[in-house]
């Protein structure tokens, strides 16, 4: 059994969250005991409650306290105001930055970086490319099986550290339409910001009532929460050094506290419920 | 400038009828999971990709071969094969998505043509540069998400080609980044080369209608008046807040005949038919029509109109019997 601890992570926040809503739940994540925290608008460039300025803000914030920050980018970078923001995260001296699109990692190549979950990284030849051009850590992309994994944590560039989606609503797509927009009879460039009534996303049912996506703007999630709580042992002896617990609009905290607590010893066939409250 | 005209073959009679009815270029794959067109008794073996170039070669026109899938870790070697197929066969580029690979092609086969996929996802013209400076690609096949004044501006920043996609099945998800088909059945296009494999989908009779379901999950329910179309689970019915709707996206193809002389304006290299499932009757006809308007507007951008019974033509052969001009269209999104 390898005797290395893994650390989880705070994923980027992927819902519309009101501006003081965003403020306060940075304040409790500075109390919190998680060691990594990665910040940034990845879903729509039109959300602008919070700029790249507050996020810098935060990022002050938090590292004053004592975490890790990484600036994440936008995983569909179209616009050249998108790119002009793209520039800016990469050109900071502060922190590292989490790329989501090749464009990212083009503006990061040769600086220290983590290649995000939206680059498709799915062999080692891949993963030794990425890591040549700087990345240090690779979060895996959702869909990889855990034999996949496996595989690949057998070839991995030495020094690179993988990380794992372990906590939320799992990011499935990404589309030109704003779903939302859509299900509000809105033009996207008129979409009103409706995300921001929607904390977690908008549910999606089958003709039968089934919960089965969660509509999130432009990006599409699973209805289910993802959660490998259980198979914190497992990821372990993989390999696994990183779990990314996703912001929620609730317990984000007592979340990331389950993640921290070596439940092994406690009681090795935990399981939490996968079901969203309420 | 001219607009090259790339059209789809899954078998070599819908080659032929590409190369035949005025196809600048076809784009072809193997018969395995390398590309994102990996049904049952589709695509070409090795001596079907040999004859495939011949035929085309032998009248002047070009084959590309689509390799546009994710090898994983333990099937890599299948994936590098190919390469080397594609390279022997003469094919006249190869159309990648993964970055190991594209450097595994540029350094083993130099001389070999690349050309970056749909499934890259390259949105921006410094993902596209990226590709161009690691390992010189000459073409990128751009996501269909982008608005036309966004893919001009693409265009001026960056000195790869640019191909669009002009007629078709239309995904309303970024290519590559959807793993919808991957969270219900284990497959998605990025692994298996497969959405909503056929082999999941499940049709039944009930009281209630036509069900279609995939992997069990029920994705739409058909009256006997409505027309059921193939069961991709991103154009079902589905329940948002109490409404009942296509909440994602409606079975529609993707025309764009009317941006011709758009895109011949913005310096667009080529314009691609999408259909490598389709029969060779589809191919021919699809064909036919844009040779006819990419003709038309390269004699005379100024005065080109959509013919009327280009546009009967192509309705009668797109999914769900209508069509969109996507998001290149930006009221659409």
């Amino acid at each position: 059994m390898k005797a290395v601890s893994m650390k989880p992570t705070l994923g980027p926040a992927l819902y519309y969250w009101q501006r003081d809503a965003l403020f306060e739940f940075y304040e409790r994540i500075a109390e919190s005991p998680v060691d990594i925290v990665y910040l940034g608008e990845t879903v729509c460039s039109k959300r602008h409650t919070f700029r790249l300025e507050d996020w810098l803000e935060v990022a002050h914030k938090l590292s004053a306290s004592g975490k890790q920050v990484v600036l994440s980018t936008l995983a569909l970078v179209e616009s050249e105001s998108d790119l002009k923001t793209l520039r800016r995260q990469a050109e900071n001296d502060s922190y590292m930055v989490e790329a989501n699109d090749m464009g990212a990692v083009h503006l990061m190549s040769w600086k220290r970086y983590v290649a995000g979950p939206h680059i498709n990284t799915y062999n080692s030849e891949t993963l030794t490319l990425l890591a040549e051009l700087g990345a240090q850590r690779w979060v895996i992309p959702v869909e990889m099986s855990r034999q996949m994994l496996a595989d690949m944590l057998t070839g991995k560039p030495q020094g690179m550290e993988t990380e794992v989606f372990a906590y939320g609503r799992l990011p499935l797509a990404f589309s030109a339409r704003c779903f939302i927009a859509r299900h509000y009879n809105l033009p996207k460039d008129d979409c009103q910001f409706r995300c921001i009534d929607h904390g977690c996303g908008l549910t999606l049912k089958t003709r039968e009532g089934q919960p089965f996506l969660a509509l999130n703007g432009i990006q599409t999630q699973s209805s289910r929460v993802y959660n490998l709580v259980g198979e914190l042992e497992d990821m372990r002896q993989l390999g696994v050094d990183v779990l990314r617990v996703s912001p929620q609009p609730f317990h984000t905290e007592k979340i990331i506290a389950l993640f921290l607590k070596d439940w092994t010893t406690v009681c090795p066939v935990w399981r939490l419920h996968n079901r969203w409250p309420g | 400038m001219s607009l090259e005209l790339v059209c789809p073959a899954g078998r070599q009679p819908a080659l032929k009828a590409a190369v035949d009815n005025g196809a600048d270029c076809v784009y072809i794959g193997f018969r395995d999971s390398t590309n994102a067109r990996a049904f049952a008794g589709l695509n070409f073996d090795l001596p079907g990709t040999a004859e495939a170039v011949r035929y085309a070669h032998a009248r002047g026109k070009k084959v590309f071969l689509a390799l546009n899938t994710y090898p994983q870790a333990a099937n890599w070697p299948r994936w590098q094969e190919a390469v080397g197929h594609a390279a022997e066969a003469g094919v006249d580029a190869v159309i990648l998505a993964d970055e190991g690979l594209m450097r595994y092609a540029s350094r083993t086969y130099p001389e070999l043509r690349l050309h970056l996929s749909v499934q890259v996802s390259a949105t921006n013209y410094e993902a596209i540069n990226f590709y161009h400076e690691h390992f010189g690609i000459r073409r990128a096949v751009l996501p269909r998400v982008l608005s036309l004044p966004q893919v001009e501006q693409l265009v001026q920043h960056t000195p790869v080609e640019t191909e669009l996609f002009g007629f078709g099945g239309l995904c309303v998800m970024v290519e590559g980044r959807c793993v919808l088909s991957s969270y219900i059945t284990g497959e998605s296009p990025n692994t298996a080369g497969v959405c909503s494999p056929a082999k999941a989908v499940r049709w039944q009779q009930t009281p209630k209608g036509l069900e279609s379901r995939l992997n069990g999950v029920l994705l739409d329910r058909y009256a006997a008046d409505e027309n059921a179309g193939y069961p991709t689970l991103c154009k079902g019915r589905f329940d948002v807040n109490g409404e009942t709707y296509y909440a994602i996206e409606e079975p529609v193809s993707l025309n764009t005949l009317e941006l011709i002389p758009e895109m011949m304006r913005i310096g667009i290299s080529a314009v691609k038919i999408e259909g490598r499932q389709r029969s060779p009757v589809y191919v021919k006809q699809v064909t036919k029509v844009w040779r006819s308007a990419i003709d038309t507007a390269q004699r005379d951008a100024e005065g080109y109109a959509v013919a009327p019974a280009w546009m009967n033509q192509l309705n009668k052969l797109a999914e769900g019997q209508h069509h969109t001009l996507g998001a290149y269209h930006r009221p659409w999104k």
